[in-house]
């Protein structure tokens, strides 16, 4: 089991008090496994996301833990998490055109990174890697300024992936690119576990008609909370939590992202994560509410690897 | 002033209250303007309380202060805390006109310049840094040495003329920036005119940005009108902060050992624009996210 | 990258264009007759010097010939090198007594201006994001960069010079001195010149101190230290990189505060009595010099521009992306 996340909590500090955006989700990824994160903008896909890999100044890690490769990730400490970055746990950022150091030519920012965690810079290898994305080996001795974004995107990737992580985060990589580099984008990810360059992959995605193509396994969220978890075939053709239900069924063409709807086939809102209502929080949105739905239902496994949090899910 | 782009400004009550309640709490705002206030009101209201000119000649000359004289008197028996209060309703004059006419200028030669591009743009960059280049100071001199300065606003109307450049820059990247922003297009395409569009559409979205400019204008311009009054060509008719430093210069307040002669003046001016330039910072971090501190 | 400095040459040409004619103009409009007016208002003893001004003053102006040619002839004059003879120092021509004053105040502004400037942006970045140093020093960097110069330079000339009797407070080496080589005279030299500096220095380090400060904090949010952050790499590094992207901006402002950190110095040397520009253009108001004043005033205006032109160069050096830009190779 690559990565166990047990009853995890991650608060963010705003002015109005502790905004609950991610309040006890337990899940697991295995080993060689793709999954696709999805969910609404304020669901806690993207807090899940950063906890795994840096908290930001506002997020306190309440409680629960995560376990990667059977170690304890220090989830609240910012210096003993550094030993997992890049090593064992990556992240390709949603800002992939920004992230490079606009002053440093990607070659020797390369170098200068590993150095600085202490690894030995390999240039066949690296230009090895960059080949893998269709890149030359050229842009190592160009500044970020002479790429274009989806070349530096591409750098990015191999970046992120040089140290053979055993958990790769992808946030919203396709959200910004057309449709034709959306599906590159997707088999390069898809070829990075292939290849053996990552052990196993968490693709946070708006879009599940695109992450359906790549993924092995989907999980939904909602409010802070995991809706449901399936193999992508199953969660796609035959969803069991009305929420996901909804959400197929709402789902547009391929590549619409479908956060620019604004969700029109669910009438409602979410609960405000500051001080969310008891239960299961999709209860107010939900055809088949009923009076047991004001107790939280259990992630209970229905099928094998299919996870509902549901009480009528059965 | 940083150059990092402006938040869109927060038009929502939630926003604004937050960004009310930051200011509130953010130190450096709230220390700058109490400073800026304690001095405010003693150059508005404190010339009342004095019952003499400031340059009468109205007691001992050469006295340090005390009880009756709080910052002394000069070399000739002028009361020093008198002319300090009416120094700094001068300075404040100077800052403010100064100030106002160097944003005015700014603002219509960046808004006009970022929003219409082109060859008008290719002119006014080119006025603005030909002026940004001229050492302004050393202008004023020349100006100020030929033509005589008798007045405040005529020194503030000179300042204000050479002290805008940058701020036409700063202006003119930001109003390139929105330029293309939806909201614009759709006003455009709409029909709106350009001085409209710029007013309504793109001068609001910038404001907390025009604000911070406008701070640090009327600081440079209080310091710029200090040091032509300490070489000698400030206004003819009125006291001002430069002017006590430069007349405690000339009559070697320094080698008699009178301090109590150019520390306030100089005091004066170093916390007002001090405050101004807190204040700004201040703000900039309440307006900004970004830089608010958890 | 030819392009780019076409530009600026452009531009740096057309301020000089400018500044010499507001130096023709300016005297125009001054009310009444201008060499009668400008006459009068010079307190010469010498009737020779009356005259020649006078001489001069036609010549210079020309106020019978059309306004063409007597623009002209003041370029004329001018590309000769002819500033005209100064009044105070009757009859020593004016680019002389300027070209005497120059290295005073070059002596004065390059080490502080470049002194200010290293020292500034590193204590600056170091300071950044470090609660203790950023709560406790920088209230000290504000209030320095808000100090008007000459009164800084006045507390330091009162407090180092007169009450504690440190240092000499006004002129560049003692008043027994000859100015030669020998260790006495360049000691006195160094003496002289210690307090000017350092008003000059303090003022312009609390600028740039709380400039990097606050362009260090934006960096330090910037995308690419977020995901430099993420892969783990040290702090060292993330802030090696922010200063080295933090510190193009500052040589831009370097060029913006030229004109604050000259007329600085101006101040400075007349609270010193130092003989540079300063002290120069404090002497021509006084004597109502006007060829003095107008002359220094060129001399400093082809200064900035010889500054502003260096700082352009060492610009395009430092940062990578105006040089691709430009289509050096792309």
């Amino acid at each position: 089991m690559a990565l166990k996340v047990t009853d995890l909590r991650v608060y963010y500090r705003t002015l109005r008090g502790e905004v609950k955006a991610l309040d006890g989700v337990t899940f697991s990824v295995a080993d060689g496994e793709i999954m696709g994160l999805a969910g609404e903008s304020g669901s806690g896909k993207s807090t899940l996301a950063k906890s795994l890999i840096r908290l930001d100044g506002r997020m306190r890690h309440v409680g629960g833990t995560v376990e990667l490769d059977g170690r304890a990730m220090p989830l609240s400490d910012d210096t003993a998490m550094d030993e997992f970055r890049f090593r064992k746990v990556s992240l390709i950022p949603q800002y992939s055109m920004s992230a490079l150091n606009p002053t440093r030519k990607i070659g020797k920012m390369i170098g200068e990174l590993l150095e600085s965690r202490g690894e030995r810079p390999d240039r066949a290898e690296l230009e090895r890697r960059l080949e893998l994305v269709g890149l030359s080996k050229d842009v190592l001795d160009r500044y970020p300024i002479e790429l274009s974004g989806g070349m530096k995107q591409r750098v990015v990737m191999v970046i992120s992936t040089l140290l053979n992580p055993s958990l790769l985060i992808a946030d919203e990589v396709t959200s910004a690119l057309d449709v034709s580099s959306q599906k590159a984008v997707a088999t390069t990810l898809l070829g990075f576990r292939d290849h053996g360059l990552v052990t196993s992959m968490m693709v946070v995605t708006h879009d599940i008609s695109l992450v359906y193509q790549i993924a092995d396994t989907i999980m939904v969220m909602y409010a802070g909370r995991l809706a449901e978890k399936a193999p992508a075939d199953a969660l796609v053709n035959a969803p069991r939590h009305p929420y996901t239900q909804q959400l197929i069924s709402a789902l547009p063409e391929v590549g619409v992202r479908y956060e620019d709807r604004r969700l029109t086939g669910i009438p409602g809102n979410p609960p405000s994560l500051l001080n969310p209502p008891g239960g299961c929080r999709f209860r107010d949105r939900c055809p088949l509410a009923s009076g047991q739905c004001a107790e939280q239902p259990p992630f209970a496994e229905v099928a094998p690897g299919h996870f509902v949090a549901c009480w009528k899910a059965e | 002033m940083s150059e990092a782009s402006p938040e869109a400004q927060p038009r929502t009550p939630t926003a604004r209250r937050e960004a009310l309640h930051f200011a509130l709490r953010n130190r450096k705002l709230v220390v700058g303007t109490i400073i800026i206030g304690v001095f405010l009101v003693a150059a508005v209201f404190g010339p009342m309380t004095i019952d003499h000119k400031p340059t009468d000649y109205v007691g001992p000359p050469m006295t340090p202060p005390s009880s009756e004289f709080w910052f002394g008197t000069t070399t000739f028996g002028q009361d020093v805390f008198a002319q300090f209060l009416y120094g700094l309703r001068s300075t404040f004059l100077v800052g403010a006109l100064g100030g106002v006419l160097a944003a005015a200028v700014g603002m219509v030669v960046g808004f006009v310049a970022g929003y219409r591009g082109g060859w008008v743009d290719e002119l006014l960059n080119m006025l603005t840094n030909i002026v940004l280049v001229l050492p302004a100071l050393v202008v004023l001199l020349i100006v100020n040495a030929y033509l005589g300065v008798r007045s405040i606003g005529v020194q503030a109307l000179f300042i204000g003329l050479t002290s805008w450049p940058w701020a036409a820059r700063a202006i003119r990247a930001q109003t390139f920036s929105l330029r293309s922003r939806d909201f614009v297009d759709l006003a455009r395409l709409s029909g709106v005119r350009t001085p409209k569009i710029i007013l309504r559409e793109i001068a609001p979205n910038m404001s907390s940005y025009l604000f911070l400019t406008f701070i640090l204008l009327f600081g440079s311009a209080i310091l710029i009108a200090a040091s032509l009054d300490f070489i000698g060509l400030g206004p003819t008719d009125s006291v001002s902060l430069g002017l006590m430093l430069n007349n405690a210069a000339r009559w070697s307040a320094l080698q008699l050992g009178m301090w109590w002669w150019f520390i306030p003046p100089g005091a004066g001016i170093t916390a007002i624009v001090g405050a101004l330039y807190v204040m700004n910072v201040g703000l900039d971090e309440v307006f900004n996210p970004k830089l608010r501190e958890m | 990258m030819r392009r780019y400095f076409g530009r600026k040459l452009l531009i740096y040409g057309l301020t000089f264009f400018v500044a010499v004619t507001i130096n023709w103009m300016i005297p125009r409009f001054m009310p009444g007759d201008p060499v009668s007016s400008m006459l009068s208002r010079a307190n010469v003893a010498q009737p020779e010097a009356v005259e020649a001004m006078r001489a001069h003053y036609n010549a210079l102006f020309g106020f019978d010939l059309p306004l063409w040619r007597q623009y002209l002839n003041f370029w004329g004059a001018l590309l000769k090198g002819d500033l005209g003879i100064s009044i105070w120092l009757f009859p020593t021509p004016v680019t002389d007594v300027i070209i005497r004053a120059v290295p005073y105040t070059l002596g004065l502004l390059l080490p502080s201006i470049l002194l200010s400037w290293f020292a500034g942006n590193r204590f600056g970045a170091f300071a950044a994001r470090r609660k203790w140093l950023d709560n406790s020093v920088l209230p000290v960097g504000y209030v320095l960069t808000a100090t008007p110069y000459m009164w800084l330079a006045i507390l330091l000339a009162w407090a180092l010079g007169i009450v504690a009797g440190v240092f000499p407070v006004a002129g560049a080496y003692g008043f027994d001195l000859q100015p030669s080589w020998s260790w006495e005279f360049v000691g006195s030299l160094a003496q002289h010149w210690f307090l000017p500096f350092a008003s000059l220095f303090l003022v312009a380090f609390g600028g740039w101190a709380i400039g990097m400060r606050n362009m260090i904090i934006y960096e330090l949010e910037a995308d690419y230290v977020n995901y430099l952050r993420a892969l783990g790499a040290p702090m060292r590094l993330v802030r090696r990189y922010a200063f080295r992207n933090a510190i193009l901006p500052q040589i831009t402002g370097l060029a913006l505060q030229l004109g604050v950190l000259v007329a600085g110095a101006l101040v400075t040397e007349i609270v010193f009595s130092y003989p540079g520009l300063g002290h120069l253009i404090l002497q021509a108001i006084q004597n109502q010099d006007f060829f003095l004043l107008q002359g220094t005033f060129l001399f400093i205006v082809i200064g900035v521009l010889i500054a502003n032109f260096v700082i352009d160069v060492a610009y395009v050096l430092v940062d990578p992306r105006t040089r691709t830009g430009m289509g050096g190779q792309a």
